[in-house]
């Protein structure tokens, strides 16, 4: 039985990990073919650095997800704050079955619903080019705002409602309670939901598909359209080089995601202070 | 009375974000979909969805994301089982090895399984040199493959998380009242698991009936699936918004009524604070 299931668990991985194989082995081919090696070199490696498309759309990609990541994140913090505050049950539900709309919808509807309201409002508006960068981030705003707002919540749920009241019991201002209570401790949601937005933005293809206009090409969209003519290895190195990158990051991410025990301790460690600090004032008066 | 202000102001931003770039996207689709190219309202584009091969390419592409997501099921409800015995240290190196393939873009993954099945690709050059050959690319078992390996491990971690959360008192519980082996897997684990499975079948077969790439670079235009079909209105030669507007509408209804169905079918006692479109 134990040697079966390791068996499975090869043979799965070994389905997960060919295409990974046969792109990085590809993209040291000395010869021009994707399918058959000819000769090791680095020749591709050298031939994509040459070409100024595809860093510029390394560029791009890099400035619109972290664009989009950034204001998601503030937008998001600021909606799960405000979802978390609210009381009405019906009210509360029906924000969050709008919110997670981008989420349950095909990417192509949601493309494609968000192309027409562009292209709608460009004719009305009688722009000549309607899809622009600012499309394109407004279009991955909206689809990374859920996942930041989900990863936010349950921090928000998972806090004592009684510490900012106790913070403010001590003396802060409701701002100073915010600040210096809760976002430290719902920061790990806001983190996860910011590097989440990062990646989604990152490697979106389908809705930039349809909401970037011609001036503005993203890594996605470029190699799409490079997969359209006849492909030469040059973009397996592109993909390689990504791959080894995100692995590093996933690795130090990895070894450093002790923080969700390091924030329950933080967090006792705040309310004993807290605890400390009422007793004393009591004592005083 | 200043706090309720500030809370009813925190949430604002969202709202108006929503109704903009949530709601008002959805009623342009709705718009254009009954609406001819002159702007005048028409059933139209709705009934010629009716017409020619339309009905087909949506059949087709609920049975390829069904095959492809029972498959994806298949695999990963054993896998998900072997990784909970595992100990823990080589269950986080297992999770990790099943997120890394996940950040590679789809449309490269795609294209490697192109080069790995090609008539004169890895597998066939690796068996002609035994004498075999077979015709994989541009079939529908090779759109399968491609769409099985996307997808699978959002089977995989639904699944796995929930059944990492099983309480073990409850299998030794069942284990001291004389349960099997068989009988703990099928009458408390595979129970237990039911909410994994439910969102891991939401999470695969949504994008699955959607997809557009996979099917054009691994089926080869051989055979067309709706998400082809409608990416051709919007960015191909024969762009027809109108149209286009009108097979998406019907594709987000389809997927509202068959993710209606399996979480009505699934499991009709735990219907708590799942999200429904």
């Amino acid at each position: 039985m134990k040697t079966a299931s390791r068996i499975f668990l090869v043979l799965v991985f070994i389905f997960l990990y060919a295409p990974l194989a046969v792109m990085i082995l590809i993209s040291f081919n000395g010869g021009d073919s994707t399918t058959v090696m000819d000769g090791v070199s680095l020749h591709w490696y050298q031939e994509m650095l040459r070409d100024g498309a595809t860093l510029q759309a390394l560029k791009n990609t890099v400035l619109l997800s972290v664009s989009s990541a950034v204001v998601s994140t503030l937008l998001g913090t600021l909606a799960a704050l405000g979802i978390h505050r609210m009381r009405a049950k019906h009210l509360r539900s029906a924000v969050m079955t709008v919110t997670n709309i981008p989420m349950m919808n095909p990417d192509i509807v949601t493309g494609i619903s968000m192309m027409l309201l562009f292209v709608f409002t460009g004719t009305l508006l009688h722009l000549d080019t309607y899809l622009s960068f600012w499309t394109l981030l407004i279009a991955h705003i909206t689809f990374c705002l859920p996942y930041v707002i989900l990863s936010i919540l349950p921090k928000l749920k998972q806090m004592d409602r009684n510490l900012p009241e106790a913070a403010m019991d001590l003396g802060c201002t409701p701002m100073q309670s915010f600040l210096k209570v809760e976002l430290p401790f719902i920061m790990p949601g806001i983190v996860t939901g910011l590097i989440m937005a990062f990646t989604l933005s990152f490697d979106d293809f389908i809705i930039s598909n349809f909401t970037s206009g011609s001036g503005f090409e993203t890594l996605t969209i470029h190699i799409f359209a490079m997969t359209k003519k006849s492909v030469k290895p040059d973009i397996y190195a592109l993909s390689t080089l990504i791959f080894f990158v995100v692995l590093v990051l996933l690795l130090v991410y990895n070894f450093a995601s002790g923080s969700d025990e390091r924030s329950k301790q933080r967090e006792k460690a705040a309310r004993k202070r807290f605890t400390l600090r009422l007793r004393e004032e009591r004592g005083e008066l | 009375m200043k706090r309720s202000l500030a809370q009813r102001s925190v949430i604002a931003p969202h709202v108006v974000w929503s109704v903009l770039f949530i709601i008002a996207p959805l009623l342009f689709m709705l718009f254009y979909a009954f609406t001819g190219p002159d702007g005048s309202f028409t059933f139209e584009n709705v009934s010629r969805l009716f017409t020619g091969n339309y009905v087909l390419i949506f059949v087709n592409s609920l049975c390829l994301a069904l095959i492809a997501t029972v498959i994806c099921l298949i695999i990963a409800y054993p896998l998900a089982y072997v990784f909970t015995k595992l100990t823990p240290k080589w269950q986080k190196i297992c999770m990790l090895l099943l997120m890394i393939p996940l950040w590679m873009n789809f449309l490269i993954t795609t294209y490697s399984w192109m080069t790995i099945l090609e008539d004169t690709g890895i597998i066939n050059t690796i068996l002609g040199k035994i004498g075999l050959s077979v015709h994989m690319i541009n079939t529908p078992g090779a759109v399968v493959v491609g769409m099985v390996f996307c997808y699978l491990p959002y089977m995989v971690l639904p699944i796995y998380s929930v059944m990492s959360g099983i309480d073990h008192k409850l299998i030794e519980a069942s284990q001291d009242l004389g349960a099997s082996s068989r009988q703990v897997l099928t009458k408390v684990v595979l129970p237990l698991s039911v909410p994994g499975v439910i969102s891991g079948i939401t999470m695969v077969f949504v994008p699955q009936v959607s997809t557009f790439y996979i099917s054009q670079k691994l089926g080869g235009g051989t055979f067309q699936l709706i998400g082809d079909t409608i990416e051709s209105y919007f960015t191909g030669v024969s762009v027809n918004y109108h149209f286009g507007a009108a097979l998406s509408l019907i594709l987000m209804v389809l997927i509202i009524i068959s993710m209606g169905v399996m979480n009505h079918f699934a499991d009709p006692e735990d219907v708590t604070g799942r999200p429904m479109l």
